[in-house]
């Protein structure tokens, strides 16, 4: 996990767990099935455009309300690459990274990068690069053992891998 | 620099002297809870992980409440996976469809969360317990995993925002009015990370059930939760539910915190949070000044409000009086215990004389399960704590979040109304 690169899907202020996984779904706890309702209440063609690596750009309060795990696995499994915010609400937050979903917070990427741009990140240094546009913003770099969760595909395996 | 009675909480927790904001730390956890959406998931992890079994059978608590009685195949195979887990590791506090309530109401009322614990739980309302002086916030499966396994989770040790409560709320205005008028102050990310930390001598003039109401919904300002002194009344209520000893914190004098409020109850009006975001939030004057706003649904129930105090308004409101024709009033008491007690006290009576339902309990409409989803373009007066799009049900229907007293007093006429 060093770097992600893909095209941007940008989303605005709270966006809850709720549009980003209806609970009329979390009958399911399968990733694959998550992921083809990813999105859905806020935006129905997510799921029909997303390719392997794309990114998700919002501004404030990422993925507030429910503390449900879906929220994070649905974009992972839909093949998002990485989240970046203005600021995540505290639940997201700490799930996306104990699912090993990359994300991050930065205020001036957040206003700098439009839909449809082309993104590239370095996880190692925290540098957003907007391909498209020509700009760089510097966002928070991951601590090792956080890239270490996020490269063991969760905290889970990581706890294993160290024991 | 003093602590905040949340960092006392957390640095008696981590066994350390002192913590500040900001600050990493390592805390054994006194209950580690999850329900029927979150806790298969936890389960599933736990199982990749090389451990035997859980850290404390009595220091978990399994609630289904979510989709129960299972609504479809796929809940019951969730609540099937839960339940085997449970017998498994002959957990303890796992409670089955006739035993189990809403989570944040049941574990309470069966004294499992008490002053000084330090809680977590696989439920964004796991905050709620603070009404009692517990550290309680929700996390995500995979922590509820680690937390069942080892017993500890790590923290970020929260700053915190004080909330001076002084007055007495007026007839019709309780604790949903509180917190309503809160996060409408201050937004639904107006608390992000922090503690929100309520003080005051007001505090006295408000009921258990008001607490719980006010922490419940810490998280919808994006607290990481809310926390009340605790006094006399929150006591009485840890000796009548709970054989367990608890700890009193109190903040020091000199805790340092990011903003402080004072809020004068008695100025306070009910309050209804408008579609799409609890922060949306208008007076019940500001709303007669406006065209009526036109209803289909009235749920009155959650975690949020579905506990004795609640009902009971609801049932003063409705007493003798009907639902309007063409609407559909559905009540959710929270646990058994309060809808045994509903019963014998009648408001049970009143409630189907007045023309509504009542549900087992269950979170279902809450967040758009079943047992009361909206169709497009439908309208809902809630006394459910988000009102996201789609949350109920459509995402063309809306929710206005409410007391229970203005919940009943719009069933009657089918537009959000006063009940004074």
């Amino acid at each position: 996990m060093n770097n992600a690169k893909g095209i941007v899907f940008k989303y605005g202020d709270n966006v809850d767990t709720d549009v980003i996984i209806p609970a009329r779904y979390l009958n399911s706890s399968d990733p694959a099935e998550l992921a083809t309702h990813c999105m859905e209440d806020i935006d129905k063609e997510f799921v029909n455009k997303v390719k392997k690596g794309d990114i998700i750009v919002a501004e404030k309060n990422f993925g507030c309300g429910s503390s449900r795990e879906h929220a994070p696995i649905a974009i992972k499994a839909a093949g998002v690459s990485c989240v970046i915010a203005e600021t995540f609400a505290r639940i997201f937050y700490r799930n996306a990274i104990n699912i090993g979903l990359p994300i991050i917070e930065c205020p001036e990427a957040s206003k700098g990068i439009d839909a449809g741009d082309e993104v590239e990140i370095d996880f190692n240094t925290g540098v957003i690069t907007n391909v498209t546009k020509g700009t760089t913003f510097k966002g928070q770099a991951f601590p090792e053992f956080m890239q270490k969760i996020i490269a063991a595909e969760g905290l889970i395996n990581y706890i294993n891998s160290n024991q | 620099m003093g602590m905040t009675m949340t960092q006392k909480i957390l640095a008696a927790a981590a066994g350390l002297e002192k913590v500040e904001a900001g600050q990493l730390i390592e805390a054994k956890l006194d209950l580690v809870l999850g329900n029927d959406i979150t806790s298969p998931v936890a389960i599933k992890e736990m199982e990749k992980m090389k451990v035997d079994g859980v850290f404390d059978k009595d220091k978990i608590a399994l609630v289904p409440d979510h989709f129960v009685p299972n609504k479809d195949i796929k809940s019951a195979e969730h609540c099937k996976c839960v339940r085997e887990f449970a017998r498994r590791n002959e957990i303890t506090n796992y409670f089955e469809v006739g035993e189990m309530g809403i989570e944040h109401a049941l574990l309470p009322e069966k004294g499992l969360t008490v002053a000084g614990d330090v809680i977590i739980g696989a439920d964004s309302h796991t905050c709620t317990y603070g009404a009692l002086g517990a550290f309680s916030t929700g996390v995500g499966s995979t922590d509820m995993a680690a937390g069942m396994a080892t017993g500890k989770a790590w923290f970020k040790v929260p700053s915190a925002i004080r909330f001076n409560l002084v007055g007495k709320p007026s007839e019709w205005v309780s604790g949903k009015d509180v917190i309503l008028h809160i996060i409408g102050m201050i937004g639904v990310d107006g608390a992000l990370y922090k503690s929100m930390e309520f003080v005051g001598e007001g505090i006295a003039n408000l009921t258990m059930d008001d607490r719980f109401t006010i922490a419940n919904m810490a998280i919808e300002a994006g607290g990481k939760n809310g926390i009340f002194p605790v006094d006399e009344l929150a006591e009485s209520y840890m000796k009548e539910h709970s054989t367990r000893s608890y700890t009193v914190y109190e903040a020091d004098e000199d805790a340092v915190y990011d903003e402080e409020y004072t809020i004068d109850l008695s100025t306070l009006r009910p309050t209804i949070a408008f579609p799409h975001l609890p922060e949306n939030t208008h007076t019940i004057d500001e709303i007669n000044a406006m065209e009526d706003i036109v209803i289909d649904q009235v749920v009155i129930g959650s975690c949020t409000n579905g506990r004795l105090d609640d009902l009971r308004i609801a049932a003063k409101v409705l007493a003798g009086k009907h639902i309007k024709k063409g609407m559909r009033c559905i009540v959710i008491p929270a646990t058994q215990a309060i809808y045994m007690q509903a019963m014998e006290e009648g408001l049970i009576k009143t409630f189907i004389e007045a023309g509504a339902v009542v549900s087992t309990p269950t979170c279902g409409p809450c967040l758009g399960g079943y047992m009361g989803i909206l169709a497009e373009g439908e309208r809902c007066v809630s006394t459910t704590n988000r009102n996201f799009v789609g949350r109920m049900g459509h995402v063309n229907s809306e929710i206005y979040l409410a007391s229970p007293a203005v919940a009943a007093a719009s069933a009657i006429t089918g537009k959000i109304s006063s009940p004074a």
